[in-house]
């Protein structure tokens, strides 16, 4: 069984993301890029897969500009076997890169898709389950625990209440929760390894792929400002001011 | 113009996050419909009638609406979307779970978390954990949206009197089944309606150490959330994380205990009105976001805010 796993080269976890000045978008230029740590538990999990025996290929994944392919290389380096770069400069919606993934799906028959819930750029948390709808594939999103049960997963999910468990029929589509693994370090040898494995990138148009959307960016602008407020000296202090000023208990 | 709107419910009362997206509805514009998918759902389909703004309550009967499966729901959804120009979920786990199929089925962009309505093609929805608010222009034909409850207030619950109306229920889907569920069980309000959320992040040590953010919350009214940090170290079940990736609250009184304050964290609760943080780092980032802010530490500070609040 083949996994295909996607990762997305995102904003740093740490990087705060700032507004352009002409209000087109967040600041990407000279900013250090990653991938998108949901992406990280996602291969972390297909490789835990493979490795238990249950799986015998994992492919990365990666739909973005060039420079994803180095996304992809950590991908390799954690211990995927082969990378496919959907190449676009073009800043895609869920809703095509769900139907680009649909195109591969096609193309190599996995068993299962493993995904992040959601990029920490436009958390959108959206194409896992597009691309279930669009392929029939089962659906297992924001899982914490995938247990294989011969044909079927047993997947527990976070809800929010608690947690569910749901069984789903293969072939099926993941989506990975902060809580389904720790995620593994590259190391070096697999680092220089990674550069060795097949990387094949193909141009969105050759797709074939209609990616265009009725959804368009107007503008992206900061947040409010909360004002600064003061810091009380003592809890006696706090009380009085939540109670007398800001009437909140 | 109308708006169809997917109702959460369990256990037969309707869930408080469809009421805000019903607000979300109205400030659209046009009828709004409400389907109601469920397994003897029809004294749900009653409350939702009764909702005030409500126009008409759909509902579907079937076992297997009863675990809320996304396959079974977003398939009903389809079945009834003709002729709706929005159509409309609550941005919880089980909206996030249908909204995308939604979209996906009826070959339309989804737009996840609106905060706010400009116009009925126009939204704005936070991008990068908050740091950035995205206005967002849509020309699809119908619109499938997921709607953050803490921007919109409740609709009221009484007050309509709606039709109900009875619809045809789809196919169970077969490649997925419900196993069971461990929900966390509290006498607590529910963290994302509560008025007051008293939340620990990783410098409350322990998980044992959250007694004291119990008793605080007992004596308030409150729920008790934490950090991600918190989570991750064990403290509390993940159902308590507040942030990007958790749940976003918006109480009246927000209560941050031992939270640094990374902007995940604030992602989750920056729009509550009165954000309290008592840390005794004082470099802390979420002093940044306090309206008042107490540097201390806070074995000290817990039991003596407790003992002030008998006062």
């Amino acid at each position: 069984m083949k996994i295909i796993v996607g990762v997305k080269r995102v904003l740093d976890y740490n990087v705060k993301a700032r507004v352009k000045a002409d209000k087109s978008g967040i600041e990407l230029a000279n900013v250090k890029m990653s991938m998108n740590p949901f992406d990280e538990i996602a291969v972390e999990e297909a490789l835990r897969i493979k490795e238990a025996g249950n799986a015998d290929e994992v492919i990365a994944v990666s739909i973005g500009p060039s420079q994803s392919q180095e996304t992809i290389r950590t991908a390799l380096a954690m211990g995927a076997d082969r990378g496919i770069l959907i190449e676009t400069d073009e800043q895609l919606q869920p809703l095509a890169i769900a139907k680009l993934f649909k195109h591969l799906v096609e193309k190599e028959e996995p068993g299962l898709v493993v995904l992040g819930k959601q990029a920490i750029d436009d958390d959108s948390n959206q194409t896992g389950q597009m691309l279930s709808a669009m392929t029939g594939m089962s659906q297992a999103t924001f899982a914490s625990k995938v247990e294989f049960d011969g044909d079927h997963l047993k997947v527990t999910r976070e809800v929010d209440a608690g947690l569910e468990s749901i069984k789903v029929s293969l072939p099926s589509i993941i989506t990975a929760d902060l809580r389904l693994n720790e995620p593994r370090y590259a190391k070096l040898p697999n680092i220089m390894k990674a550069k060795k494995k097949p990387l094949e990138v193909i141009p969105v148009a050759d797709t074939g792929v209609d990616v265009s959307s009725g959804l368009s960016v107007v503008e992206v602008n900061e947040p409010p400002k909360r004002e600064a407020g003061i810091i009380v000296n003592s809890v006696a202090e706090l009380v009085e001011k939540l109670r007398n000023e800001a009437k909140v208990i | 113009m109308s708006t169809l709107i997917l109702v959460e419910h369990e256990g037969g009362e309707i869930r408080p996050a469809t009421l805000s997206v019903v607000t979300a509805a109205a400030a659209i514009g046009g009828d709004v419909h409400l389907l109601v998918a469920g397994s003897d759902a029809a004294g749900v389909a009653d409350k939702a009638a009764a909702i005030t703004g409500v126009s008409k309550v759909m509902l579907a009967d079937s076992p297997a609406y009863a675990n809320e499966l996304a396959e079974n729901l977003s398939a009903l959804v389809v079945k009834h979307a003709e002729g709706y120009s929005h159509i409309l979920f609550a941005a919880t786990a089980a909206g996030k779970n249908v909204m995308p199929r939604v979209a996906a089925l009826l070959d339309v962009s989804g737009i996840s978390d609106i905060i706010e309505v400009k116009s009925e093609d126009t939204f704005v929805r936070p991008i990068y954990a908050g740091n950035a608010l995205a206005t967002v222009k849509s020309s699809d034909s119908v619109k499938v949206m997921g709607v953050r409850t803490t921007a919109f207030d409740a609709a009221a619950a009484e007050g309509g009197s709606a039709s109900v109306e009875t619809v045809e229920a789809g196919e169970a889907n077969d490649k997925v089944s419900f196993v069971g569920q461990e929900l966390s069980q509290s006498d607590r309000p529910e963290l994302t309606s509560a008025d007051i959320v008293v939340s620990g992040g990783r410098g409350m040590q322990s998980g044992e150490n959250f007694a004291m953010l119990d008793d605080i919350a007992g004596k308030l009214n409150a729920a008790v959330g934490a950090s991600r940090a918190a989570v991750d170290a064990g403290f509390v079940p993940n159902e308590y994380q507040v942030g990007q990736t958790g749940k976003v609250v918006a109480p009246d009184l927000y209560l941050a205990v031992g939270i640094s304050g990374a902007i995940q964290h604030l992602a989750g609760m920056k729009d509550s009105k009165v954000i309290v943080a008592i840390n005794k780092d004082e470099e802390a980032p979420i002093f940044q976001v306090a309206d008042y802010g107490l540097v201390a530490d806070l074995f000290d500070a817990l039991p003596e805010l407790s003992a002030a609040l008998d006062s």
